[in-house]
């Protein structure tokens, strides 16, 4: 495939992304701070949010696991994972995750136990995808390309 | 000794976020600032602190006279939801502090939370960025920045001067006196004119 190709492909499938919810501006944005200093910028800090998410789920799954359920614990745990989801703009996640907040707010660990693993699923969704991503752009700069923004009015 | 005049202006940021560090350093550096980014307001603290004692002149505010690889802070930016002490209270503390208060800080939060925000501008706080914070944000910081920092340079210009310059100094003395004779010159005028007011005369006005 050449460089052309695959850089239309990865424009469809971040416009795809973009359109299912998965993704919005702000990772655009965190492409455009990207540059030939620190070429690898949004993969790591995408993949410290989920090395760092995959912990927090961890510890949520053991908090709600709990005889008797620490809430606030629960939930200062949950509100990391949304202000880092935000950060780097995985959408559902964040979404999902105000939600488990709410259930939290009402002490119904039988919700929030729900919550969570919608929560683990769109965790799994997102790194995929965003792995594809990645794949994709290394793609394109191994075959001697660079990577293409996209314009936010498109 | 004043600074030469520094294209870069350091920037310390708080946030317990890793992520968010990461992140806010990013947008900095893209944006020609220097870093410093610290994980908790102890720690921010601590480090504008160590500035505090490495001052020989106990009033003047965070510019280091002799020593040039001490970094001048210029400008403040903290999360503020973060365990142990939140961004406000780090706000209050700067407040309080006789060398910090003229750094102009800038408050960040995932949460819009109208009373929050408010609490925060009105206890000092220059600006209140909604996260995720976009590059364009920070645009708004240079204003904050040059206006404190114009303030230092002509604070520390005069301390200068007055320092080594005897002539200078006498001659802001025999200012201050014209300025301080002038008010209570216009002080007895405006006197007289109330007084005219009532006693309606002829030569007034």
């Amino acid at each position: 495939m050449e460089v052309g190709q695959m850089q239309r492909r990865l424009l469809d499938y971040t416009k795809t992304l973009l359109m299912e919810g998965f993704l919005d501006g702000q990772f655009l944005q965190l492409q455009q701070l990207q540059d030939e200093s620190n070429p690898g910028f949004v993969v790591e800090v995408v993949s410290l949010f989920f090395d760092d998410s995959e912990k927090l789920l961890n510890d949520l799954t053991s908090a709600l696991d709990q005889p008797s359920v620490d809430f606030s614990r629960v939930d200062s745990h949950v509100h990391q994972l949304k202000g880092s989801s935000s950060s780097i703009d995985a959408q559902r996640i964040k979404n999902a995750s105000l939600a488990f907040r709410n259930f939290c707010e009402e002490q119904n660990v039988e919700a929030c136990q729900r919550c969570l693993q919608q929560i683990k699923q769109e965790y799994y969704l997102a790194r995929n995808n965003l792995e594809t991503l990645f794949r994709l752009e290394q793609q394109i700069v191994a075959a001697g390309g660079s990577i293409p923004m996209l314009e936010m009015g498109f | 000794m004043v600074m030469a005049t520094e294209s870069q202006f350091h920037v310390l940021a708080v946030d317990d976020s890793l992520i968010d560090r990461k992140l806010i350093e990013k947008l900095l550096k893209t944006s020609s600032y220097q870093v410093t980014t610290v994980d908790s307001g102890g720690k921010a603290l601590e480090f504008l602190g160590l500035n505090e004692d490495h001052r020989s002149i106990p009033n003047t505010h965070s510019v280091s006279p002799n020593n040039p690889q001490e970094m001048e802070v210029n400008l403040i930016i903290t999360d503020y939801c973060m365990p142990a002490m939140t961004g406000y209270d780090l706000l209050m503390k700067i407040k309080e502090s006789a060398s910090l208060r003229n750094i102009p800080v800038v408050i960040m939060s995932s949460e819009n939370v109208p009373s929050r925000i408010n609490r925060c501008l009105e206890g000092g706080a220059e600006e209140f960025f909604l996260k995720p914070v976009q590059l364009s944000d920070l645009n708004r910081l240079k204003p904050h920045i040059l206006k404190t920092k114009s303030k230092d340079e002509k604070r520390d210009k005069q301390e200068k001067q007055e320092e080594s310059d005897p002539e200078f100094q006498s001659q802001q003395q025999l200012q201050q006196l014209q300025q301080q004779s002038n008010n209570s010159k216009r002080k007895a005028i405006k006197g007289e004119q109330d007084l005219d007011t009532m006693a309606l005369p002829l030569w007034s006005k």
